[in-house]
């Protein structure tokens, strides 16, 4: 068993507080991603669990066995805990094969580099050494590397955001499938949400030195629990309601709630708060609320359409719809539609009466960078 | 469950948890501070010396004339020679690195060399040929032409490394070549002027030998001849505090303007050499002036060299002494090089794995023991034999001590850069493929300084074998080096029987400058640059 649990984990920088209570489970062979801002701890939460930093307080055990518990902990080399940190950091006076083969006994070390050459589509490469190989190339030497000892559990530190566009798409698809293929658990961390989606079986949202949600890539998208996750995970329409009886009112009308039984939590007595549209929910036509298209932009793959409508109270909405035919020019008017149903949020700790949609993808916080 | 499909033990009880939080990483900061308050030592026994005789007699020796007049001759001949090796560095290094200035390699080489030729021995060249070279302006034309290369490699250095395209963009908006020159390049190179112009003034606080026989006055001198022939330690040891506070002041200096590098010059990894300017009609003015430069400052000191070689193989033929005295030397130098380079280690690593307020302080203050001149090590290692280690005294392990003190700054600079160019997290890395911490030093961390090591021994076994001041004051009874068996003839004026001796470090010093040269310019990638 090498699930990785962590429990109200506590850390410092000095005396900057970076972990607050973190709590993270990971089964069993499952692929999780940590995604969050630069600063918000993603990387002391790896290093801690890797053994390279102290956690104040808190416990971290993998397969049941722990590690730390803020008095004591395993070394980092006693932990069998692979590591590939966001650079590969190859060791430049090995060879490929000298880098994969260095936490192999001697005897083991001929027959498993090779192994883990093919696995990792580096067969016949060896013998370069790293700064012959492309980045690429070197991000699956320092994956191979990690693998070679068989670790009890894999973490991955933004492994693939050197890289360029392209390759890093290839390469995670690669790596999830090779890591799925071995059944290793393994944690990534991240800050692109398309990679952290794409890679994992659960994804945990991170603010603040603590998780905020941990849920599969489906459920976190549509049925985030407040606002800040709604954002972190894309795009959202989050806008003013009024619920009732399965119902929100809204400024496109009567939705359907996605969950009614969260409708208690999430919203005040009175029924008012906010509820999540994601844009490719919103249809523009003939028919439904009418809207103002204010800025249209094409992506290759959609269109990307700014629109403003008058809401519930009467003040001017901003709405973000993607289509895939050609919307009208700005300043035409248009008539929108809702596919599906609205999903209610919890203000996540910003004042509850939220302002009108936004439209940032990743939350502008940043923190003191701590790695 | 593993990563991979072989099976591997699958059950393993639940290890607890052992104490291990500083074990290692105790260690080096001990061994790290250690060192550091070792090598910082010397300023202590000085100290110590000076407040022997009471606040009174300070206060007196403070107000004699003699202090006022050893200021005045400091500055004033900082002053020159600094202005004097400013445009010469420049001047060469923009010659070289960016005009089509014929054979720019062999200038580079040539325009370093000086350094290969010890200070006293260029004082030693001059004044034999020239008897009147001395004073003031004899000081001036000497140190000047033995120190510009202190300037002329950051600049060129720079010059190398930074993007050509600001200057571009310049002549793009309508400037002229001086304009860009003056505007653009320049500026550019302003930290590593300011570098150079600091080392040179550090240089000239610490010169005894060179300055002795120029019979020039500055503090060196007259903290020599207070200790050796008025046998004033009081004396001796006040002069050396001043001496130190000025070059502290120096260091500091020096240490602000080292931070704003990253400020002002920009160095990217994808920068595009410079299309060189093309002289045209100025190309055999430039030529011309570089022939000057590498004649006084080469030329001359070669030729008195050839000239006494020479002229006093009739007389006093280099006999098998010389050879004897070479191994001495080096068996010295090469000691004090062992030692210096393996006490570097654990404070550049120290500094390097962590970036706590300690780690900071204990490389700042090994940094700062630069400002330390040869003379003042040399008093303080004295002191401290006489008070607190009487059998050592004048004896091999002293003037050993001495050299590690003295160039201890040298060997970190060395091992420092180096472990700047180790990538980061490859000792973690290392470490989580379960390998002990020593064993991650001897396997991942060492074999990659292994270069910088290298570099640190042999700067520093070269740089002692030249070493006049300190071994002059802490050799052993009857033992001479080839520096104080060189010393001995000239100071009785026997210019042809000192010959050999100069040539012998000459010769020595050229590997460490050739060196000097390719690790400041030879376009030092590290290795994560070139793995890209």
């Amino acid at each position: 068993m090498s699930g990785l649990t962590v429990t109200d984990l506590h850390a410092r920088h000095g005396r900057a507080d970076v972990l607050t209570g973190l709590d993270l489970t990971v089964g069993d062979g499952e692929l999780a991603a940590v995604l969050g801002p630069s600063g918000c701890g993603k990387s002391t939460l790896l290093r801690i669990v890797a053994g390279f930093h102290a956690a104040a307080s808190g416990t971290v055990a993998v397969g049941g066995r722990v590690l730390d518990d803020g008095r004591a902990r395993v070394r980092a080399e006693q932990r069998r805990i692979g590591y590939v940190p966001q650079d590969g950091a190859l060791f430049p006076h090995l060879t490929a094969a000298g880098n994969i083969g260095f936490g192999l006994p001697r005897a083991e070390r001929k027959a498993r580099v090779a192994e883990l050459l093919d696995l990792v589509g580096l067969g016949g490469l060896g013998d370069r050494h790293p700064h012959q190989l492309s980045g690429g190339q070197q991000q699956r030497v320092a994956l191979a590397r990690a693998l070679a000892p068989r670790p009890d559990l894999l973490l991955l530190d933004e492994p693939f955001s050197a890289l360029d566009a392209q390759l890093r798409i290839e390469l995670r698809a690669e790596v999830a499938a090779a890591l799925r293929s071995a059944g290793a658990t393994a944690v990534l961390v991240t800050h692109d949400v398309d990679e952290a989606l794409a890679f994992a079986d659960i994804v945990a949202v991170m603010r603040d030195g603590r998780i905020t949600q941990a849920d599969a890539p489906d459920t976190l998208f549509h049925r985030p629990v407040d606002t800040h996750v709604a954002r972190a995970l894309g795009e959202a329409n989050l806008l003013p309601a009024v619920c009732a009886d399965g119902e929100a009112r809204t400024g496109l009308g009567a939705l359907p709630l996605s969950e009614p039984l969260l409708m208690t939590e999430a919203l005040t007595s009175s029924g008012s708060g906010t509820v999540l549209l994601r844009p490719r929910q919103l249809r523009l036509g003939d028919e439904g609320m009418r809207a103002t298209v204010t800025a249209v932009h094409f992506r290759g793959h959609d269109h990307r359409v700014e629109l403003s409508c008058a809401g519930e109270d009467g003040r001017q909405e901003r709405l973000v719809a993607y289509t895939d035919t050609t919307p009208p020019g700005p300043g035409s008017s248009v008539g929108v539609t809702v596919v599906g149903a609205a999903h209610a949020l919890s203000p996540a700790g910003e004042a509850a009466a939220a302002p009108a949609p936004e439209t940032e993808t990743v939350p502008e916080r940043t923190v003191a960078k701590a790695h | 469950m593993t990563l991979t499909s072989t099976p591997s033990p699958a059950v393993r009880p639940p290890r607890p948890p052992r104490r291990i939080r500083t074990a290692g990483s105790g260690v080096l900061a001990l061994v790290a501070i250690v060192v550091t308050l070792l090598v910082a030592s010397p300023l202590v026994f000085v100290a110590l010396e000076a407040s022997q005789s009471g606040w009174g007699t300070v206060q007196r020796l403070l107000g004699r004339p003699l202090i006022a007049t050893l200021f005045w001759h400091t500055a004033v001949l900082t002053a020159i020679v600094t202005v004097g090796a400013l445009v010469l560095g420049f001047g060469a290094a923009w010659l070289v690195e960016r005009t089509d200035l014929p054979l720019r390699r062999t200038w580079t080489v040539l325009v370093a060399m000086p350094l290969a030729i010890p200070e006293f021995v260029h004082g030693y060249c001059w004044v034999s040929l020239f008897p009147s070279v001395q004073g003031l302006w004899g000081a001036a034309l000497v140190m000047t032409s033995s120190l510009y290369p202190l300037v002329f490699l950051p600049v060129a250095a720079v010059l190398r490394r930074s993007d050509a395209s600001a200057e571009e963009v310049a002549r793009s908006l309508g400037k002229g070549r001086l304009t860009v020159l003056w505007r653009v390049t320049l500026p550019q190179t302003r930290p590593a002027l300011a570098g150079g112009a600091l080392l040179v003034a550090l240089y000239l606080l610490g010169e005894y030998g060179a300055f002795a026989m120029l019979r020039y006055d500055t503090f060196a001198t007259a903290i020599y001849t207070q200790f050796e022939t008025a046998f004033d330690t009081v004396s001796a040891s006040v002069l050396s505090l001043i001496l130190i506070a000025l070059a502290l002041v120096v260091v500091l200096l020096q240490n602000r303007i080292g931070r704003q590098r990253g400020r002002v010059v920009r160095e990217g990894n994808a920068t595009r050499p410079a299309t060189p300017v093309a002289l045209a009609g100025a190309k055999p003015l430039a030529l011309l002036a570089m022939a000057a430069l590498v004649g006084v400052a080469v030329g001359v000191p070669v030729y008195a060299l050839g000239y006494w070689l020479v002229k006093g193989g009739s007389t006093t033929l280099p006999s098998a002494e010389i050879w004897s005295l070479t191994a001495t030397t080096l068996g010295y130098a090469l000691a004090a090089a062992a030692i210096a380079t393996a006490a570097a280690v654990p404070v550049a690593l120290y500094a390097w794995r962590r970036d706590t307020r300690l780690a900071r302080a204990v490389e700042q203050t090994a940094y700062l023991t630069r400002a330390l001149p040869g003379i003042a090590v040399a008093l303080a290692v004295v002191f401290f034999a006489i008070r607190y280690a009487q059998p050592f005294y004048e004896q091999p392990p002293l003037l050993v001590a001495g050299y590690v003190a003295l160039f201890f700054p040298l060997a970190l600079t060395a091992v420092r850069s180096s472990l700047a160019q180790v990538p980061h997290g490859v000792e973690d890395v290392a470490r989580s493929l379960g390998t002990a911490p020593l064993a991650v030093l001897a396997r991942v961390t060492l074999p990659l300084i292994l270069p910088g090591l290298g570099a640190a021994f042999a700067m520093v076994a070269l740089t002692a074998s030249t070493e006049l001041t300190a071994t002059l004051l802490l050799r052993p009874t009857g033992t001479d080096t080839l520096a104080t068996q060189f010393w001995t003839y000239t100071t009785g004026l026997a210019w042809g029987a000192a010959a050999p001796y100069a040539a012998v470090m000459t010769a020595l010093s050229v590997p460490a400058v050739l060196l000097l040269t390719r690790r400041t310019l030879g376009g030092a990638r590290t290795a994560k640059e070139a793995a890209r």
